[in-house]
């Protein structure tokens, strides 16, 4: 008899038959991300995600950079939104030095913190529909996006990692052309929003791919440390624009859009929402651009002379050497904590002063890196389709978690 | 064996010979013309997907992409033949063929036009079905042979898939086998042909409006399109149960694939969209013309599905088939074979 009760299968419920090794190669999990799945038929029993893989120890490297030269690092953190990176490193340095850009500046960084805002979920939107199997957003969400890129281009000379604003202001001013095509772009985005929501926003199938799917309550969301539009999807409006405001969000009127359920959908609802917000936010922010400086009086101890004042003037050859061998060192002894609204969350910068050009700790608190954690919440007992369905509204980005 | 000798020396066994020389003729034509169609229908694929995404498609070898097809073949041919080291070799070998096979025997049946099959038999529907069966087996066994996870799954859920959704597609069929008192497909086509102006009125997708739905919407899944792609679906499984194939295996794939899609549209056709039936005179020529305008227009409402909808959850699809096309399907047999006594 005992032979036949060791052949029974027992199905209990942390059964396992199979362990599937999601990434870090894979079509789905944006970038390098490892999950380790313990399945059960298609159910998943556990997840387990490992991440490390786009490490390139960024806040070590900031400890051997001046304040300057480490700016060019956090463009490749979120490398899909370096705009907002580059900005909230500029604010958290300036906070650290004690000086503030000019009205102007921060009216235009407002400005192209937005724009790459919209670069950003306009990303997310395309992957997460195409994970879904909605092939025609991919391609319309990007069409749109290039047009940001171009923007970009224009301003900055780079479409991607960008590094425009300076410490204490921006790099250059705006031209005409850009603030006209950036008003126009905020003019037109709506209706393009419309062709997307066409496709997916009623969709039965894509309702039923994200409704009630990868729930994550308001408790859950605050213990588990999340941000951005992952805990506005659960109905918390925590929003640093609006609650800390920084550079010009004081200054201008948006709604902060929160969910009900904290499902996949109602995330997808926010960030549709906020991608309409932002349009808004570019529109007055070009509407109300003030004249003036783009650097800060003070700025000149962290911004090269030019070439030719180099080599005819004394002064500006001792700035110019003391700049790039030792750094800007004004800087007070002490800690800082600054953090700004990124499209994926709170990104924070934390830094530890000794008083020289070179910072004595660079922090980095990634939303990534947060979110990611909060995966196997979401994931165990569901299918392997709605893994796909979780990392996407997660909207990670592998670089800005590993750092 | 002395019967056999018997009939071959009889006198009709010219005839014979002669029949089998017809049969090898049509198969020559069939198949050369279908490769031809099957090359160019990812080209079509691409261009309309392309376009309604504000996009051009392939452009670049040929005028307007168009040999575009040929330079991927020629691609394909000249990859390296990656066989996994732990895989079954011998499983691995003849799955594509088993899945080429299948879908290649399908067309044997399919009338072109009018007393034209390679194969005019009584059973036409019913060999597609176990033909399309025998696809799947190719699915499995490939999903299996590769010994890796993503393609294991990705077969399973196409065997059961392919499984389920046979079902609501023979049920669909039903209501027209009634109807037309046959499941010879020449004869369920000719029994739609109508002359003038409404030459459609006798068309089959009228009075079985709601097999014709069940029957596309299984179509779809039949040959893993979207939005029931599981098998392969690339953001979750890679891609499915052909990860690990790669060269001129993975082409046979794609090419029964293709082949299958070209298959179930044929079928579609003739069981709901009148086959060869059309405005104008009954010549071989129109005829045919009919015929593969409709089935251009089916494949293209392949590819429109594709460019518009996400894809389904596993076990959404699932709950589809049998929860929502069968009883449909089963319906439609009742209210049909009702209708057909009264």
């Amino acid at each position: 008899m005992g032979k036949i009760e060791e052949y029974t299968v027992k199905r209990d419920a942390d059964r396992t038959d199979l362990k599937l090794n999601m990434g870090p190669q894979h079509p789905a999990t944006h970038g390098v991300l490892r999950l380790e799945l313990d399945l059960d038929g298609e159910i998943i029993r556990k997840c387990t995600p490992h991440i490390g893989y786009l490490h390139r120890g960024t806040e070590k490297l900031g400890e051997d950079r001046t304040y300057i030269s480490a700016l060019p690092l956090t463009d490749r953190l979120d490398y899909i939104a370096s705009m907002n990176n580059n900005i909230g490193y500029c604010v958290a340095v300036e906070k650290l030095f004690g000086i503030e850009a000019p009205e102007r500046a921060k009216y235009i960084r407002t400005m192209c913190a937005e724009l790459g805002r919209i670069s950003s979920h306009l990303l997310w939107l395309a992957t997460h529909a195409l994970d879904i199997g909605a092939m025609t957003v991919f391609l319309y969400a990007f069409r749109e996006r290039a047009m940001i890129m171009e923007m970009f281009e224009k301003l900055t000379g780079a479409r991607l990692t960008v590094s425009y604003p300076r410490i204490g202001g921006v790099r250059n001013d705006v031209t005409q052309e850009f603030i006209d095509r950036a008003h126009a772009f905020a003019d037109e985005f709506p209706t393009h929003m419309e062709e997307y929501e066409t496709l997916i926003d009623q969709n039965r199938i894509w309702l039923k791919r994200t409704k009630g799917i990868g729930i994550i309550t308001a408790d859950e969301a605050i213990n588990w440390g999340l941000s951005g539009p992952m805990i506005r999807g659960s109905g918390i409006a925590y929003d640093i624009r609006k609650h800390e405001p920084y550079d010009a969000y004081k200054d201008v009127e948006f709604e902060v859009p929160i969910g009900t359920e904290g499902d996949v959908y109602d995330r997808y609802r926010v960030r549709m929402i906020e991608l309409r917000q932002s349009a808004l936010i570019i529109k007055q922010c070009v509407e109300k651009l003030p004249r003036g400086a783009i650097l800060d009086p003070n700025a000149p101890k962290f911004t090269l002379p030019p070439k030719e004042r180099v080599m005819t003037d004394m002064e500006s050859l001792i700035h110019q050497f003391v700049l790039i061998t030792k750094g800007p060192m004004t800087a007070q002894e002490g800690e800082v904590y600054v953090a700004t609204e990124l499209p994926k969350g709170e990104f924070g910068y934390y830094f530890v002063s000794d008083g020289s050009g070179k910072p004595y700790r660079m922090r980095l608190r990634a939303p990534s890196f947060v979110h990611a954690s909060v995966l196997p919440l979401m994931c165990e007992g569901g299918l392997i389709a709605d893994v796909i369905a979780n990392i996407g509204t997660l909207d990670i980005v592998l670089g800005e978690c590993d750092r | 064996m002395k019967a056999l000798l018997e009939t071959l020396i009889s006198p009709g066994s010219f005839d014979i010979i002669i029949n089998i020389g017809f049969i090898f003729g049509k198969i020559v034509i069939v198949v050369s013309v279908v490769m031809l169609a099957v090359a160019l229908a990812p080209y079509f694929e691409r261009k309309v997907i392309g376009h309604m995404q504000v996009r051009m498609g392939p452009m670049r070898v040929g005028p307007h992409g168009i040999l575009q097809p040929i330079a991927d073949a020629l691609k394909l041919f000249f990859k390296e033949d990656i066989i996994p080291a732990e895989s079954d070799k011998v499983i691995f070998f003849i799955a594509p063929v088993i899945t080429m096979f299948g879908a290649m025997t399908s067309l044997a049946v399919i009338p072109w036009w009018k007393s034209f099959a390679v194969a005019d038999i009584n059973i036409g529907i019913l060999f597609i079905f176990a033909m399309s069966s025998v696809g799947a087996y190719g699915i499995v066994m490939a999903g299996w042979a590769s010994n890796s996870k993503f393609s294991f799954l990705g077969g399973l859920r196409a065997s059961a898939q392919i499984i389920s959704y046979e079902v609501a597609m023979g049920m669909s069929l039903v209501g027209v086998m009634l109807l037309s008192g046959s499941l010879n497909l020449s004869e369920i086509a000719a029994a739609q042909a109508g002359e003038g102006l409404f030459f459609f009125k006798n068309w089959y997708i009228f009075p079985q409006i709601i097999a014709a739905g069940v029957f596309f919407l299984s179509m779809l899944a039949e040959t893993n399109r979207t939005p029931f792609d599981m098998p392969e679906a690339e953001s979750e499984l890679v891609a499915g149960y052909f990860t690990e194939y790669s060269g001129f295996r993975f082409s046979l794939f794609f090419v029964g694939e293709y082949i299958a899609m070209f298959v179930m549209a044929a079928i579609g056709v003739i069981c709901f969209l009148g086959g060869w039936s059309g405005p104008g005179p009954s010549i071989v020529p129109l005829q045919l013309l009919w015929f593969v305008l409709k089935l251009c227009f089916v494949m293209f409402l392949f590819f429109w599905i594709r460019a518009t909808v996400p894809r389904y959850r596993y076990d959404q699809l699932m709950a589809i088939g049998w929860k929502v096309l069968i009883p449909l399907a089963l319906l439609n047999i009742v209210i049909t074979a009702t209708l057909k006594i009264i």
